[in-house]
């Protein structure tokens, strides 16, 4: 198999992540975006590793995916929290920190 | 090698349609299902690229638990589970130029860079084999890892907490 195959793989994933954290409206759909963005570099990471033949690859896979786990506890909690106090988790309407 | 081939196709495919989706549905809940068939292709790829126990991981984490996560935090939030038409901002345009151009400078980069390198996953990854890297050569970012995740544990529960 070509290396390149995985990569393009992991680079349309990430892109379409890419487009879905910037055109989503709705905090959970720009959650959902973030974790493509993650799975693309997994998919980078374990096809590096088996390039050179090496664990290490899923070693910083598993990093990744475990990092994933806790940003994604982390991220519902916040969207969570916002929709408490503001009834609406629209990202376009958090707008006090604007300048 | 063309069983590979055949493979691989398929569940690309699948998993480019699916992230299509996921970021273009009006349906919240649909997304979160179309994501679930993306991180499942994912899950193949490692198959594909002899890494049996990330494999695992990947359907046991994300598949299991992360899909699930979501699936509550649409329906703590009272998302409007059927179509609706408000789940993209106006900005559609511009982040289609940005995905476009980030795929465009990606593709062009490995195109040039990886041309035609060819991957032959060896014999599968043992577990044994990267749990003796992650215990000796990465215990320190494994261990770290660990902090932030009980940090990340006990935050979300200070955080969601009503009182």
């Amino acid at each position: 198999m070509l290396l390149n195959e995985f990569l393009f793989l992991g680079a349309f994933l990430f892109s379409c992540g890419v487009y879905g954290v910037l055109a989503r409206r709705n905090a959970v759909l720009v959650l959902m975006s973030i974790e493509l963005i993650l799975n693309a570099v997994n998919i980078n990471l374990v096809a590096f590793g088996a390039f050179r033949n090496t664990p290490v690859g899923q070693v910083f896979a598993l990093f990744v995916i475990s990092i994933a786990a806790a940003e994604v506890g982390i991220g519902l909690a916040i969207v969570l929290l916002i929709y408490r106090n503001r009834r609406s988790i629209d990202i376009s309407q958090l707008d006090v920190m604007r300048g | 090698m063309v069983a590979e081939q055949i493979a691989f196709g398929v569940t690309a495919f699948a998993m480019a349609v699916g992230a299509v989706r996921v970021v273009t549905t009006k349906n919240i809940v649909h997304a979160a299902l179309w994501l679930m068939l993306v991180l499942a292709g994912v899950a193949a790829n490692f198959i594909l690229l002899a890494g049996e126990f990330v494999a695992v991981v990947q359907v046991l984490i994300y598949i299991g638990a992360i899909t699930v996560l979501f699936l509550f935090g649409i329906m703590l939030t009272r998302a409007p589970i059927g179509r609706s038409a408000d789940l993209d901002n106006d900005q559609r345009v511009a982040s289609l130029v940005v995905g476009l151009l980030v795929f465009g400078l990606l593709a062009s980069v490995l195109a040039k860079q990886f041309g035609r390198v060819h991957i032959h996953p060896g014999p599968v990854q043992r577990t044994s084999d990267i749990a003796q890297s992650i215990f000796t050569q990465y215990v320190v970012p494994f261990e770290a890892i660990s902090i932030v995740l009980l940090a990340a544990l006990v935050g979300a529960v200070v955080i969601a907490r009503r009182d």
